[in-house]
């Protein structure tokens, strides 16, 4: 990420890479973004994630993405993206009426 | 009386090499690996802490797990030496635990079968921990192998200079050729053919040498310890023993 | 991240970002914010990432001399979770476009500041577990504040700190009320203690409103929600009938309940000496300094070798690619 810095005693010591880490916190739930650590590649971010971000039995799987390779969406993107979503009641199901005596559906 | 000191044995390990991890808490080289020390240093206090525990109940004087690892001397305490070298740099540090924790895996496999059912549950949850500890550990002798220059020669002297520590693992006394003819232990010797192959796979792929074979030191069951062992406990006693009849 | 931002001093940008504050909107790390949000954020975790780093150590020195089992196993696992939460700070620091590495320069060099409260010596094992009490009560109330700030990384990191560091108060007041139930020589060593960590914890909460020049903007940016005094305030309301409860003595004669407000009224405060330890003069500033320096120069070559290895890893990858 950084090139060396001058100050550095010794070369090569500059900035690990930063990596975001996902925990499934059970079997089946998706994985959810819990944070981001530095490391050097991708064994050791899932065992640095591990040691980081699952000490208290948070999770049953990790992920370990590096920061970089992430692309999002940008908050000029808010209006374009999600905006025009706010209209389209029919893509719920609270848009459409059940024949009355119908109960469980 | 053969069982409390072998118990003895495999907690004293895990107490005196978890201190010496736990030296590290706030002085590792980068913060993701602090936490990771420490927590290798929780499993193994935590593995002794319910060894030295079973010690004392298997004794049948009422001694705790506290009394066992606070009242004892060093010639009392019966880990191999190679647990109570002061932790050097973290070369040294990650070449013990690797070396360490390769032989642990093989050894609480086979106490995880043992016939005493207390123990064999202890040894299943440590090997599950073991496991872990000798990846992470594992993953750094690559990266220090096949780093840099400096890297590479000073886990190569932690190596050379831990190897004559490691003959100790695999002794074998009448006390425990008894119990594992009982099927209580295991025949720690058979474990050292499987342990070369393992450390030798891996010393291979970070282009590091192992060490031929010399002579071996040895002496911590029978509590005949190296110097350092006497400072450690000096330390992580004090507080323990200047209190008497205290609770903590 | 931020160099490809508008001009920072666009005065229509500033007024929509503060009505977004107004309204309680939380701002992440692509939003637009004024460079002087950015930067007093970045001056402000960093100090706090900071603060827990060097806090390891003045605990982490009874780590090899807790008196039993059990303390020590909780003793690490709390020193641990300070490096864990500096970590997770450092990494919302980060989404700021400055690099840990950076921050830690800054640091290490002394430009950058840390709690004074790590300035002080552990003396006694009673320490530790006063620590975890004031020091780490403090903290709480503190970072329930900081939960809430508008920062949405600094939130998150604050959200996850506060659930994990209930244990270590819960922890150190526990130890706290075994030692105040024990022997006679217990006792002394944690009033003792008391004694000494008492008015160094209530100066954790920085200077008085009037003297404290950064809290009005933070306050005004949502990144603060109380002032020093409100929060040191709430300390002491919430401490002092826990050192009833276990028969100590808490070091100010002047501490007294004030029907009218009801808040417990305390003493003055030694300001020189604050002032004194955050310049750098307190009993332990140039050893934890020391500590940490020694701590980052010996890890450089294993830091280097990591980074080397992967190096030579991702050539040989795209040599065989090739």
């Amino acid at each position: 990420m950084t090139a060396t810095r001058s100050d550095d005693a010794v070369p090569g010591d500059s900035q690990w890479p930063l990596w975001e880490v996902f925990i499934q916190p059970e079997p089946g739930a998706p994985h959810e973004h819990c944070g981001s650590l530095h490391a050097v590649d991708a064994e050791q971010a899932l065992l640095n994630a591990r040691d980081v971000y699952a000490r208290r039995n948070e999770g049953v799987n990790l992920w370990v993405v590096p920061s970089q390779w992430i692309t999002g969406s940008t908050p000029e993107d808010v209006g374009p993206f999600f905006d025009p979503a706010n209209d389209k009641a029919y893509r719920h199901p609270q848009f459409y009426k059940t024949p009355r005596g119908v109960k469980v559906f | 009386m053969s069982v409390p000191e072998f118990l003895l044995r495999l907690s004293d390990d895990r107490l005196i090499l978890g201190h010496r991890l736990s030296e590290w808490c706030g002085h590792g080289p980068i913060l993701e690996e602090d936490i990771a020390l420490a927590n290798i240093s929780l499993d193994l206090i935590g593995q002794a802490n319910l060894l030295l525990e079973l010690a004392g109940k298997e004794e049948g004087r009422g001694r705790t797990g506290d009394q066992l690892a606070y009242f004892r001397e060093a010639v009392e305490f019966r880990n191999a030496l190679i647990m109570e070298l002061p932790r050097g740099d973290f070369g040294f540090t990650i070449a013990r635990q690797f070396l360490v924790s390769v032989f642990g895996i093989l050894h609480l496999e086979r106490l995880s079968q043992s016939r005493h059912g207390d123990l064999a549950g202890i040894a299943a949850k440590a090997l599950k921990e073991t496991r872990y500890h000798a990846r992470h550990s594992a993953d750094w002798i690559l990266k220090l192998g096949d780093g840099t220059a400096e890297s590479h020669r000073r886990v190569q002297d932690a190596i050379d200079e831990l190897w004559r520590y490691t003959g100790e693992l695999f002794e074998m006394d009448d006390l425990e050729r008894a119990l594992a003819g009982d099927g209580l232990a295991a025949d720690r010797a058979e474990l050292r053919e499987p342990w070369r192959a393992e450390v030798g796979r891996v010393l291979a792929a970070a282009s590091l040498k192992m060490p031929a074979d010399g002579f071996m030191q040895r002496g911590g069951r029978e509590g005949r310890h190296t110097e350092h062992l006497g400072h450690l406990l000096a330390e992580m006693q004090i507080v323990a023993r200047s209190f008497p009849g205290a609770e903590w | 991240m931020s160099s490809d931002a508008p001009s920072p001093d666009d005065p229509k940008r500033t007024a929509e970002f503060e009505a977004r504050i107004a309204r309680g909107d939380v701002i992440e790390p692509k939003d637009w914010m004024p460079e002087r949000y950015r930067r007093q954020l970045i001056r402000m975790m960093s100090q706090h990432a900071h603060s827990e780093i060097v806090g390891m150590l003045p605990e982490g020195n009874w780590i090899t001399r807790a008196p039993s089992l059990r303390r020590k196993m909780s003793l690490l696992a709390k020193v641990q979770d300070e490096a864990g939460h500096g970590l997770y700070i450092y990494c919302g620091t980060e989404t700021l476009g400055v690099d840990r590495h950076e921050l830690l320069a800054d640091f290490l060099n002394g430009k950058a500041k840390y709690s004074s409260i790590f300035n002080y010596p552990t003396l006694t094992w009673a320490d530790v577990g006063v620590i975890g009490w004031f020091v780490d009560g403090a903290a709480i109330v503190n970072q329930t504040m900081l939960a809430k700030a508008s920062y949405g990384p600094y939130a998150r990191a604050m959200v996850r700190i506060c659930r994990e560091e209930n244990f270590h108060k819960r922890q150190g007041y526990e130890s706290v009320a075994t030692l105040a139930r024990g022997t006679p020589g217990q006792r002394a060593m944690v009033q003792d203690a008391v004694n000494r960590w008492w008015w160094p914890s209530l100066m954790m909460f920085g200077p008085n409103d009037k003297d404290s020049p950064n809290s009005a903007e933070l306050i005004r940016w949502g990144v603060k929600k109380k002032s020093n005094d409100e929060l040191r305030q709430r300390f002491v309301n919430l401490t002092v009938p826990q050192a009833q409860a276990v028969n100590l003595t808490l070091p100010d004669p002047d501490l007294r309940y004030n029907e009218a407000t009801g808040n417990w009224d305390f003493g003055q405060i030694d300001w020189d000496e604050f002032w004194a330890v955050v310049k750098g003069d307190g009993p332990c500033n140039r050893e934890r300094m020391a500590a940490r320096r020694k701590a980052h120069e010996e890890g450089a070559w294993v830091r280097a070798a990591a980074a080397a290895f992967a190096a030579k890893k991702r050539a040989a990858a795209a040599g065989a690619a090739a």
